[in-house]
């Protein structure tokens, strides 16, 4: 996984432009999720949900037998994939055994995370993005910012400057002339495809099941119409028992686009059986770990594997919502990213994002699954600190602060120069009295402190 | 019945004026009110920046500090959290000190909450008839506290309209060092709550029962020459009280 969240900060500083767009699009999900959330009993689904997900985390190994058995049943050919060398190498042979030339693919974040697309192209393999806003961005050479709405960042005049510039549609045309533009080119492409990769919102480990949620048909052509099939599935994706699926699927599409449930949703048990016209000839289910075993082993951060990408915790994100999700750096964005990058890339790779959140909470508040997102990130601080990777400058300013802090009497000497010295002098240039003084007024301390009100007696 | 005001640092050094209308509060409510001045900073800082250890010493510092208080009342929402929900993440080794934390939990409160759920008071008087508030809802208070209607509820009895505020339960954008690690995000938060409030004219004050909340919007309206005063909760609530009507 490419990760580039050093950057972070300088990014965030200069993200002005896509504020608006980021803003615009972000409270209207949240707004959504809310809604959606608020016509079901959500407190009650969120906790039967954590619950699932707990079991199946600590049952892992069974479940992946019992869905790698039932797959295989079905008669869908399972790989099993450590790492993304692993998930290149079961592509390839596919790929050289078939002789496949184009690849449609429907949007997935595992595919992003593995480098599927590059690794496509390297091999002389045309790939093409089928979901519209993925669709957009792999004309512009960008990577999605948002796991749901990967194009949230662009405004619509910027796509239909890009949509005049690529295919001559006019520059005040309406979305739909957009969309239908964009129909033409996929419809053509899903059926002269060789071979379709997805990834899967769930695996029902009972009965060899991936079901994936969808808007646009385009999942259901790409796993339909060419005839070969790989759908990429994070281990952690696992669902226990096909009567989990029902429950999963309207929780995750409520908490994702405020639908009650997606408009498709595909099941996929194996490939299409004799005297069935239509379905691929084979079915691949690539199950992948590429670091998640490792954070599943962390007793600190293994929650964050209950997560389902619904993208509620982006959209409740008033940090996310300033910067959009090309700021951070990495395939996850937002809350999760800040505690999934850490996790899966390395700490030091994924530095300062844990930093990146003022703990408001409203991830967790939104969180389907209930993943404890405020703590994840402080127990990645923790760990920052102790490895030496989070701030010096402020570490030895915490570490005065605290000297101070605990000596009553130095506090309350600190406290009467505060009240003592005059304004210029209260301004040394201190990394931390810059932050603030960058983009806000001065604070203005009280006359006198309290104590010496206190000790003056109040009326 | 005692309370131990725990002003905090923020509060003692740049809101001392509303502290003082806190101890006001609480002794015409009858509640006899005391001061221990060994008192310090609960650690917060240092805890939300992945410090533990020195986190863990200044929470150990206010454990002895307030040991013998029969109720702590914090004219701050984020330091109640601070006591009432992370010092028990801080001393999950030692037994001790956990259960001593525990016992601090108890008895600790934000000060419009402890009105209602300690006190049982619901109505200060009418000192705020026809102001028109905008409240923020600081974030520890709101998610980790459940305080939404309290204070909502004692400025509406003291007659008081509380402003439609799309933004209102959203994060501010201090978060500790935040804010200073990262101006431009902290300012664009603290933007997007500016700019939802209704316009001028039609809102007298905004207040918050946060300090750091209230030095965030203030600092940023200062900047972009806002004229909306940002005040403390407690000098509002004491205003509430002490013009009876």
């Amino acid at each position: 996984m490419k990760i580039r969240s050093r950057e972070y900060p300088a990014r965030a500083r200069q993200s002005g432009d896509v504020r608006e767009s980021v803003t615009g699009a972000t409270l209207s999900f949240d707004a959504r999720r809310r809604a959606a959330f608020a016509d079901v009993a959500a407190e009650d689904w969120r906790h039967w949900a954590e619950g699932v997900k707990t079991h199946l985390l600590t049952h892992l190994d069974r479940y992946l037998e019992e869905a790698e058995t039932r797959l295989t049943a079905n008669g869908a050919q399972v790989h099993w994939a450590g790492s993304q060398e692993d998930v290149h190498r079961v592509l390839s042979a596919i790929i050289a055994r078939r002789g496949v030339r184009r690849v449609v693919k429907g949007k997935s974040m595992l595919s992003e995370e593995l480098e599927v697309n590059e690794l496509l192209e390297r091999r002389g393999v045309e790939v093409l993005e089928t979901d519209l806003g993925e669709y957009i961005l792999q004309l512009l050479d960008q990577p999605p910012s948002h796991i749901v709405g990967p194009a949230i960042h662009l405004s619509l005049d910027e796509i239909r400057q890009l949509y005049h510039d690529v295919h001559g549609t006019r520059l005040d045309a309406a979305p739909d002339e957009l969309a239908r533009v964009s129909r033409e080119i996929l419809r053509e492409a899903f059926l002269a495809a060789d071979m379709g990769i997805t990834g899967g919102n769930f695996l029902v480990a009972e009965t060899g099941t991936v079901a994936l949620i969808e808007n646009e048909g385009n999942i259901r052509l790409t796993t339909s119409a060419p005839a070969v099939h790989v759908a990429l599935v994070g281990i952690e994706k696992l669902l226990p028992r096909w009567s989990d699926l029902a429950g999963f699927l309207q929780l995750t599409s409520r908490a994702a686009t405020g639908q009650p449930v997606g408009n498709y949703v595909s099941m996929i048990q194996g490939p299409k059986t004799a005297g069935e016209r239509d379905g691929p000839e084979e079915v691949h289910v690539v199950l992948v770990d590429n670091g998640r075993s490792r954070v599943l082993a962390d007793p600190e951060v293994w929650e964050a594997l209950r997560c389902v990408r619904c993208g509620a915790c982006l959209n409740a994100c008033p940090v996310y919502r300033q910067t959009g999700g090309h700021a951070y750096g990495a395939v996850y964005s937002g809350p999760i990213g800040s505690v999934l990058n850490p996790g899966l890339a390395g700490l030091h790779a994924a530095m300062p994002l844990p930093f990146a959140s003022s703990l408001c909470g409203a991830c967790a508040d939104a969180c389907p699954v209930r993943i404890p997102i405020p703590e994840l990130l402080l127990s990645w601080r923790r760990r920052a600190v102790d490895e030496g990777l989070a701030s010096r400058g402020k570490g030895a300013l915490l570490a005065a602060w605290t000297a101070v802090a605990t000596r009553p009497g130095l506090y309350e000497a600190a406290g009467r120069l505060l009240h003592a010295l005059p304004d210029a002098a209260r301004r040394v240039p201190l990394p931390v009295v810059n932050g603030w003084r960058e983009v806000r007024a001065d604070p203005q301390p009280a006359r006198d402190s309290f104590r010496k009100l206190w000790r003056e007696g109040i009326e | 019945m005692r309370a131990s005001l725990f002003v905090t640092c923020l509060g003692d050094h740049f809101f001392a004026d509303a502290a003082v209308s806190a101890v006001r509060l609480l002794r015409k409510l009858g509640v006899e009110v005391d001061f221990p001045e060994a008192q310090t900073c609960c650690g917060q800082p240092a805890y939300n920046a992945g410090h533990e250890r020195d986190a863990r010493r200044m929470a150990e510092h206010t454990l002895g500090v307030f040991r013998e208080s029969e109720y702590v009342v914090l004219p701050s929402g984020s330091c109640a959290c601070m006591l009432r929900r992370f010092y028990a993440h801080l001393f999950d080794d030692d037994a001790e000190l956990s259960s001593h934390a525990a016992a601090l939990a108890e008895r600790t409160f934000e000060l419009a909450e402890f009105l209602i759920r300690v006190l049982g008071v619901t109505h200060l008087g009418r000192g705020l008839e026809g102001r028109r508030v905008a409240y923020h809802h600081g974030c520890h208070a709101l998610r980790e506290l459940g305080i939404r209607e309290e204070p909502l509820s004692l400025l509406v009895n003291a007659g008081a309209r509380v402003v439609p505020w799309d933004a209102a339960e959203e994060c501010c954008g201090f978060g500790g060092l935040f804010s200073v690690s990262f101006p431009q995000v902290s300012a664009g938060m603290a933007d997007r709550k500016l700019d939802t409030l209704p316009p001028a004219g039609e809102v007298d004050f905004v207040t918050s029962a946060d300090c750091g909340c209230l030095l965030q919007l203030s600092g940023r309206m200062q900047r972009r020459g806002l004229n909306l005063p940002a005040r403390h909760l407690a000098d509002v609530l004491w205003e509430a009280a002490s013009e009876d009507t």
